[in-house]
């Protein structure tokens, strides 16, 4: 059986595979309720997580188009990139495919042809892992620029600026409740 | 080879599995961007509350007085004599973990300690330890332990990753409401001056000056005034609003965010274009006052007591001016605050009279005891009753979804009104899905106090369910505006979009009013509110 086939007929269990790797960066309990709610509304990270790995599966096999791989890699990073993990922990995902990959297609790796093949999806698998680095810096970037120009900060400070905003009073409030 | 590590390797160097410890004996750790900063001293010293000092989170020492334990132990006590809800709340949980997954924050974050039942176990293992002979007997096995610093710093940091917005106990078979619960709790972390910053000041300037900001009285008119002008860009009429008119019908009061934040400024136009409209057409006379210039409540996010002195001004410049009844802007946690806890704190107030309109004649039934109309309300109702002119057309290059905000919906039972108004104002208008709206609907992961920059990755985290739901209707049917009645989401909505879907701007629901409405005697509009061209007017917008 040449490479292709067996990774046709093995795709459903690669990405399982490879979903639950993801998971198991998360506490047990959340794993659980990621691999097993399914409503994708209720669930927003586990079934953004799952899409993403299956689109980005079969982009190894048609020609990488980074738009198309942005388009499936982008909702999985922007997660990540602001949960609690240091940027190795959030892409280390996208490497490990290549340990579940090959435990796949073992025997077939005797033949020279299907080595070849092997590493030239490994490559396609490293140039998803460099995409993802840009993304990931523009994601906290993103969060960063948010953080100062948080926009009502903004608007405080023109205030502060036209002094319409007394920050000290010696006056203090007589306030009487109503009833 | 090298010796660099493979993945496989770093990984498990890196140990990317949290422990699978029990929930006890997984220590806090306080990460930046989850967090608020501190509360000022000075802003705790003006409010009166105890133990105000500088202390920081990320520090070990957190300078707690000597006799902290026992002021949280005697609190605690005091407290379940008082609220009843809250020993019920301590004692019939259940664990059953129907709310355990029904949270945004433990949607966003993953974190377990974010699932409701296990931030209410904070509170309950300290008090089956302090209150129950159970607990005492058996410790942990009983689900209990003692109070120590760790537990305390615990405390502090998932109390302040609830947005007190009361999904999880839509889910709860007994009815427990976890966001009582962190009510309760963050007013016992008052007690030891463990607040932050992004409560404690603006309560303490509203405590000053009438509003969170700190404007004085003369610069609130002058925004207003500067609204004036751009309204009359816009439509070519000068308005004349009412500043502290005594013996007006109704007092008008909204949350000071919409008088100096973006977009909220827009709906505060809207506002004022309304009522124009309804006192040329009708003579309603509608007052602003710029001395109960907040309708937003940050006490309820500090204490009781502090809630209540904060509500009570709203009412004595009510009583001051003479109005019959008051209309509230669009707000959403001013209307938890009236609508749950205003009668039995200030009320009744029986010095005003039971709202009805004097336009329609419609009583406000629901009102009847606050005296206090939801403008959305007030709006539907003049809709309802053919008493506007309206050309939605304006609105036709907006695609809107309505986002529920929790406390009109939840906590008021506001479903119908706002989409009533915004499907009579506008013509494209898509619901996002059903467990993601009205009462199931997600918080935007910024109220209660937490919309502050610091904690950015918490609010992103926060807001990622409601956020997902939008981006659904975008990509569906092209949504490109956010819709909704409340002064925090148009402050931290723009921000979760921008992270998350930057294809979707944010509104409030009376700027899109104020689009549609046709005013006497107004020029022909080429813009809208935000001076952008309307549909089809692109080349006379540039004259
Ligand atoms: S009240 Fe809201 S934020 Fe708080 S625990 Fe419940 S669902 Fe979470
Ligand atoms: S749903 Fe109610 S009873 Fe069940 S774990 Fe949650 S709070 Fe406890």
């Amino acid at each position: 059986m040449g490479l292709a086939e067996i990774l046709e007929q093995h795709k459903g269990a690669i990405v399982n595979k490879w979903f639950q790797t993801v998971i198991e960066t998360y506490p047990q309990d959340t794993a659980r309720f990621l691999k097993n709610r399914k409503d994708q509304f209720a669930n927003p990270v586990g079934s953004t997580t799952l899409r993403g790995l299956q689109g980005l599966f079969d982009s190894l096999f048609t020609d990488l188009n980074r738009e198309q791989i942005i388009g499936y890699l982008d909702p999985i990073i922007r997660i990540r990139a602001v949960q609690d993990f240091t940027p190795s922990q959030a892409l280390a995902f996208i490497f490990e495919l290549k340990t579940i990959l090959r435990k796949r297609i073992n025997q077939a790796l005797d033949d020279k042809n299907a080595r070849r093949a092997c590493d030239q999806l490994e490559s396609r698998i490293d140039i998803i892992g460099l995409i993802a680095f840009d993304i990931y810096m523009q994601c906290r970037e993103t969060i960063f620029s948010l953080r100062t120009n948080d926009e009502h900060r903004k608007t405080l400070q023109t205030f502060k600026r036209a002094k319409l905003i007394v920050e000290d009073s010696d006056v203090q409030p007589n306030l009487k409740s109503v009833t | 080879m090298s010796d660099l590590l493979t993945p496989e390797e770093m990984k498990a160097n890196l140990d990317y599995h949290t422990p699978h410890s029990g929930w006890m004996n997984t220590p806090v750790n306080i990460r930046k961007g989850m967090y608020c900063y501190a509360s000022n001293p000075k802003s705790v010293e003006t409010l009166g509350l105890p133990n105000a000092r500088k202390w920081n989170p990320m520090e070990e020492d957190w300078e707690l007085p000597e006799n902290w334990q026992q002021i949280l132990h005697e609190g605690f006590k005091e407290r379940l004599e008082r609220f009843r809800s809250i020993k019920v709340f301590m004692d019939i949980c259940v664990r059953c973990g129907a709310c355990s997954d029904k949270c945004h924050f433990f949607i966003g974050t993953g974190d377990p300690k974010n699932m409701p039942v296990l931030r209410a176990e904070l509170l309950r293992s300290v008090y089956r330890n302090d209150f129950t002979r159970f607990g005492k007997i058996f410790g942990k096995l009983a689900g209990a332990r003692p109070m120590t610093a760790n537990v305390l710093k615990e405390w502090w940091y998932y109390l302040f990753q609830c947005t007190e917005c009361r999904r999880c106990s839509l889910f709860c078979p007994y009815g427990i409401d976890t966001a009582e619960i962190t009510i309760f709790g963050r007013e016992l972390l008052n007690l030891l001056g463990l607040n932050i910053d992004w409560i404690a000041t603006p309560v303490a300037n509203c405590y000053r000056t009438g509003n969170h900001l700190g404007i004085q009285p003369h610069a609130y008119k002058d925004m207003l005034d500067f609204f004036v002008d751009d309204i009359e860009d816009i439509t070519g009429l000068r308005l004349e609003p009412n500043f502290n008119k005594k013996g007006a019908d109704i007092l008008f009061i909204t949350p000071s965010g919409d008088v100096f934040a973006d977009p909220g400024t827009y709906t505060c136009m809207g506002y004022m274009m309304l009522f124009h409209y309804l006192k040329e057409k009708y003579g309603l006379d509608v007052t602003w006052s710029t001395y109960a210039s907040e309708g937003g409540n940050f006490g309820f996010f500090t204490a009781h007591e502090v809630m209540k002195r904060l509500n009570a001004k709203m009412y004595a410049e009510a009583k001051r001016l003479g109005v019959k009844w008051i209309l509230g802007g669009e707000c959403g946690h001013m209307w938890r605050v009236i609508h749950q806890y205003m009668d039995t704190m200030n009320g009744p107030a029986d010095f005003l009279e039971e709202p009805v309109s004097p336009i329609t004649g419609t009583k406000f039934e629901n009102a009847k005891s606050t005296k206090m109309v939801h403008i959305t309300e007030f709006t539907a109702d003049l809709i309802k009753h053919n008493k506007l002119e309206l050309d939605p057309s304006r609105n036709d290059h907006l695609k809107v979804t309505f986002h529920d905000s929790c406390n009109p919906s939840r906590g008021m039972g506001m479903f119908e009104e706002p989409r009533y108004v915004i499907k009579n104002v506008c013509n494209h208008f898509y619901d996002m899905p059903r467990n993601t709206i009205k009462e199931q609907t997600f918080c935007c992961g910024s109220g209660s106090g937490l919309n502050a920059g610091e904690d950015m990755e918490l609010r992103m985290m926060g807001g990622l369910p409601r956020a997902n739901a939008v981006r659904h209707v975008h990509e569906k049917h092209g949504v490109n505006i956010l819709a909704n009645v409340c002064a925090v989401d148009r402050a931290a909505l723009p921000a979760l979009m921008e992270y998350w879907v930057p294809e979707v701007d944010v509104t409030g629901t009376t700027e899109l009013v104020a689009n549609a409405l046709l005013m006497p005697g107004e020029k022909k509009r080429t813009t809208d509110l935000r001076s952008e061209p309307l549909p089809g007017m692109e080349e006379e917008a540039d004259e």
